[in-house]
């Protein structure tokens, strides 16, 4: 037999670092990634600058108020989020990926650390630029809440990890559903729609609901009220709490896409 | 050497590879034949560990794919002209590669250079013609510089000039010592390709051979190849025949 060894391969095995470049490679050179992020944040900013100029009363949470662009802004963290999965499927990329990194557990936590880092850069910053541009440009008389002031570091912190969390929740969802228009239809349909009629339907679990643990939990420098007496509904989750919950739903969507992943055919 | 052995993959109720075993050797090229239909593609896929098979193993040199350290370093892989995304630069799309495999990035405007596509490197792969397409697909399975390479109906798209280009340097790379393995459903362009010959029919092998070994029992390779693959196709018209 004419066994030439051609090329010397070197010793070693692919690990995280390089799939984790490749991810980001692939992450970066899409001008939709950028467009995407910029127009979430733009337009959290935008909504977060109108509430604010539209505020009558010094004694309401104005760091909720400069955060209430914060709920519409992370949609397009997680339609990015199911992308950076579908798009591999839909193009057909996913074969070359998979033949380069047959480790379908790594890839996925890799695309997890870089998209999810590209995700939280992008929610910090939109929730920093809404926090300072919503009190810049509150009517004359009413004081711009500060950082340091209780409650408020952490709203601003926190809201911005919700970009990340949700991204990455429509990152599992695309990798359990693999088609972009099913999977955005499930993200969108399921936290905005299902998720409120699930809530007003069933007053027990509405404070589970992820947009109303961005919109009343993590952005929140007090507790809000339910709208009803105490009691008689129930409240908000603590802060802390709703980013527990967030988190939550991200992994179970992430395990549950990483275990079809490993099981599927490509 | 790839060993495949008593590869089985059903999809459905359909059984698309049935105990399929043959072997690639280095050296030379190594065609895959059948008809449309005939499981070419999920044999591919399953080599690359793409697709599970429900019985039966791939091995190359010794190792099944996902136990390769650098897989792009052992196995070149063209599976079908558009897997790129076409929002993504032919750059771009070989950097990614090359960097999940520490490949280094000189490698990408060298194997560009190789394929001729040097001047359109920046241009988005949406824009691509079928034929510039398929030898980003090809620049891409070079890449690592692979001892083993495996072309999914590599001429789908290419003018006669790239035709014999492709042609060419499939021998050149067998002749450099590594595995070439190739599938086609023209039996004309294997016969000027390749000189081993897997041939399989409704998934299931059906001669494995030489192609002056497989001429020499008809009057024509062609004539030889369907005659054997007569009894499997699964889709045949009946223009110019009585029953």
């Amino acid at each position: 037999m004419t066994s030439v060894c051609v090329t010397r391969v070197p010793r070693g095995h692919y690990r995280f670092w390089h799939v984790a470049r490749m991810e980001w490679i692939k992450l970066r050179t899409l001008r939709s990634t950028w467009w995407t992020m910029g127009i979430g944040v733009a337009g959290a900013v935008a909504i977060g600058v109108a509430v604010g100029r539209g505020t009558k009363n010094a004694s309401g949470d104005l760091t909720n108020n400069a955060l209430a662009g914060m709920v519409p802004g992370l949609l397009l963290a997680g339609v990015l989020g199911v992308l950076v999965m579908t798009s591999e499927y839909s193009s057909g990329t996913i074969r070359a990926t998979l033949a380069a990194i047959p480790g379908r557990p790594l890839l996925l936590a890799a695309k997890v650390a870089v998209f999810g880092a590209v995700a939280l850069a992008a929610g910090e910053v939109a929730a920093f630029v809404s926090f300072f541009a919503g009190g810049a440009t509150l009517p004359h008389g009413i004081p711009a809440p500060a950082l340091g002031q209780p409650g408020v570091l952490r709203a601003v912190l926190l809201s911005g990890t919700s970009f990340c969390l949700i991204g990455l929740l429509g990152l599992g969802l695309g990798a359990i559903i693999r088609h972009s228009p099913a999977a955005i239809g499930v993200l969108v349909g399921g936290i905005y729609v299902l998720a409120q009629v699930i809530g007003a339907v069933a007053h027990g679990v509405r404070a589970y609901m992820p947009i109303l643990i961005v919109g009343n939990s993590i952005s929140t420098t007090k507790p809000v009220s339910c709208g009803g007496p105490v009691g008689q509904c129930p409240q908000p989750l603590p802060a802390w709490t709703g980013l527990g919950m967030l988190c939550l739903y991200a992994a179970a969507a992430l395990a549950a896409g990483g275990w079809l992943l490993a099981r599927r055919d490509a | 050497m790839i060993e495949v052995r008593g590869l089985t993959k059903g999809y459905g109720r359909v059984l698309a590879v049935d105990a399929l075993s043959f072997d690639v050797r280095p050296g030379v090229v190594t065609g895959f034949l059948g008809p449309n239909g005939s499981g070419k593609s999920t044999t591919m896929r399953l080599m690359l560990g793409l697709d599970a098979p429900d019985r039966g193993a791939v091995r190359i040199a010794g190792r099944r794919y996902h136990e390769l350290g650098w897989p792009l370093r052992e196995v070149g892989a063209l599976l079908e002209t558009r897997a790129l995304h076409p929002g993504r630069s032919a750059r771009a799309h070989l950097a990614a590669l090359a960097a999940s495999n520490a490949i280094p990035f000189r490698r990408v405007d060298e194997v560009l250079g190789l394929v001729g596509l040097e001047s359109a490197a920046g241009r988005r792969a949406g824009k691509f013609s079928l034929g510039m397409a398929q030898r980003l697909g090809i620049a891409a399975a070079l890449l690592g510089d692979p001892g083993v390479l495996l072309f999914d109906e590599p001429v789908n798209g290419l003018d006669p000039e790239g035709i014999r280009w492709i042609r060419d340097l499939m021998k050149s790379l067998a002749a450099e010592g590594r595995m070439v393995f190739v599938s086609s459903h023209l039996i004309n362009e294997m016969a000027v390709t390749a000189d081993r010959l897997i041939v399989i029919g409704a998934g299931r092998l059906l001669a494995d051979t030489t192609v002056a070994q497989m001429s020499a029992r008809s009057a024509s390779l062609e004539d030889a190849f369907l005659k054997l693959t007569s009894g499997s196709a699964e889709f045949r018209g009946t223009l110019g025949r009585t029953s």
